[in-house]
């Protein structure tokens, strides 16, 4: 419209200059690791003076980085299974079930994200210690599941709330039962969520700092744990190395669940009238 | 429904409670070992050792060390939620309007920090901003300082790099909340005469602000009880709850006094909560996932 004022396009101008040094602001700092990572000097600068990988190999010549990162990928496999297996469970009961005191459940699933995690890590600890768990895989894993269930819980029912209950109603009504009619219809429609739940959930278990800073132990380390006392210690180059690898390990994630939601939403399209 | 009646549905498509409960056995089971259990047995420790007192409490309040501690806490907390609403709101602003190959790429700028280890992300701001770190490197090559400055440690640096951490927090309820304001909304007040100004503070405003409610909660929240943070970039110097209560633990391993000020802190957090029930909305950061 000719009424559209001049100053009304130079205010759209800012707004979008705003906007974009914002979006500056939160990529900078950690893409600006990845050329300094390969950096030949222990003096991170940028830009560089020189290419050279030789923090990467520091990082896989360290039995102690690697013995941390396998223990946290191991926790990181067991927290995702565990959380995507309960999790489901759970969506089903909310979803589709008659669930007593569900508002209380409710509640509880996002418990794990109200209550600090400074909170959750000193009572661990306290527990754990007395029980023999700290610095066990077992104690770190059914944390790392407690922290990741609220997450999975809210992708599988977005996932269940996404495919029409009708097509589930339709097998039952033609005589399958409740178990086949989950495993041959509700599980196939919802498999791109479980898959998106549980890659995002071993996410959380094997970047989680707080909780497992005070459950592992001195020789069974988890990666963050590794980290957290590197940069409290000496911010050494490794682990530029290190927070480039783990920044390519979210990118790759977040390309997998991307494809996956997008696969879900045009499977949803097909099966919704 | 022509199907007999089975016990384990009701209604042909609904599962019995008897079924449900059955389902959600596994996550209560792990929910009360691992969450309710833990905070209970510390928590208890905070009222009865070595025998029933509130004197665990009473000291936090009393010690001025303590009580600076928790102010400086809480207005930490405050800055950066400040802090992050005014980063956000442009960006979820912007956001709401762009499609196509621009919002996917501003949709990454926001998704990649959220997921990305939150240590990775200190551990980037403690390279830029360490004594001998690229922001030095930067002031003393263009000629503005002579000598290093120290960023570290200061209440400054960590609310800049806490509202670095916290900020898809804040962008992602806003940007959910402006996306549900039908743009014939705007174009209409705005050809009925209204100026942007008026627009924004009669449609935009009140339309997204339980988008701005929920995310300045969520960062609120979260602020309060952040750890690695404050830990790392904030030191000694910037002691917030979180760092006083590991310290307690670690160093003094004093069990019933960390447990009296986990229980402020979870009483403050959970009444803040609750006031804003409505407000804590997770949905809108798996949504984006």
């Amino acid at each position: 419209m000719s009424r559209q004022p001049a100053p009304n396009r130079a205010g759209r101008a800012a707004l979008n200059a705003a906007a974009y040094a914002v979006t500056v602001f939160l990529l900078l700092p950690t893409l600006i690791i990845i050329p300094m990572s390969a950096g030949p000097e222990r003096l991170l600068s940028f830009p560089p003076k020189g290419f050279s990988l030789r923090w990467y190999g520091e990082y896989f010549g360290d039995e102690d980085w690697i013995r941390a990162t396998l223990f946290s990928a191991e926790a990181g496999v067991i927290a995702a299974v565990c959380a995507t297996t309960v999790g489901t469970m759970l969506a089903l009961a909310l979803v589709r079930g008659r669930l007593p005191g569900k508002g209380l459940v409710e509640l509880l699933v996002i418990g794990p994200v109200i209550v600090p995690h400074i909170a959750l890590a000193v009572a661990m600890f306290l527990v754990f210690e007395q029980l023999r768990l700290t610095g066990s895989l077992l104690g770190l894993a059914m944390a790392h599941t407690v922290l990741a269930l609220p997450f999975v819980v809210f992708t599988v029912l977005a996932a269940l709330y996404r495919f029409d209950a009708e097509l589930e109603r339709a097998s039952l009504s033609c005589g399958a039962g409740p178990g086949s009619t989950f495993l041959h219809v509700t599980l196939p429609l919802i498999a791109p969520g479980l898959i998106s739940a549980a890659l995002f959930a071993f996410i959380i278990s094997f970047d989680e700092a707080v909780v497992s800073f005070f459950i592992s132990d001195l020789d069974r380390k988890t990666l963050p744990r590794k980290m957290f006392e590197d940069i409290d210690f000496n911010i050494s180059p490794t682990l530029a190395a290190v927070a480039t690898m783990l920044t390519a390990l979210t990118i790759a994630a977040l390309l997998i669940g991307y494809a996956l939601r997008r696969g879900m939403e045009r499977r949803a399209r097909r099966t919704k009238p | 429904m022509s199907r007999r009646p089975s016990s384990f549905l009701l209604g042909g498509r609904r599962y019995s409670p008897a079924a449900s409960l059955l389902l959600a056995a596994p996550f209560l089971l792990l929910v009360t070992l691992v969450f309710i259990l833990p905070l209970a047995v510390l928590l208890r420790e905070s009222l009865f050792v070595p025998e029933p007192t509130t004197a665990h409490y009473a000291r936090a309040f009393a010690e001025p060390v303590y009580l600076r501690v928790m102010l400086r806490t809480l207005l930490i907390a405050v800055l950066v939620t400040t802090l992050a609403l005014i980063l956000a709101w442009p960006l979820a602003l912007v956001m709401s309007r762009s499609r196509g190959l621009v919002l996917g790429l501003l949709a990454a700028a926001v998704l990649l920090p959220l997921w990305t280890s939150v240590l990775v992300r200190t551990y980037a701001w403690m390279v830029l901003l360490q004594r001998n770190g690229l922001l030095n490197q930067l002031l003393q090559g263009a000629g503005l300082t002579s000598a290093p400055v120290g960023f570290l440690y200061t209440q400054g640096a960590v609310v800049l790099a806490m509202a670095h951490v916290l900020l898809p927090f804040m962008v992602l309820p806003i940007l959910s909340a402006l996306k549900g304001i039908p743009e014939d909304l705007t174009r209409a007040a705005q050809m009925l005469g209204a100026s942007s100004w008026s627009t924004f503070r009669e449609v935009t405003w009140p339309l997204a602000l339980p988008g701005v409610t929920s995310g300045c909660l969520m960062v609120f929240l979260l602020a309060l009880g952040f750890f690695v943070t404050p830990a790392l970039i904030g030191g000694p110097q910037q002691m917030m709850i979180s760092t006083l209560v590991s310290q307690q633990v670690r160093e003094m391993l004093d069990w019933p006094f960390a447990g009296a000020l986990v229980g402020i802190l979870l009483l403050f957090v959970l009444a803040v909560a609750v006031a804003f029930k409505r407000a804590v909305r997770l949905d809108r950061f798996v949504g984006s996932a």
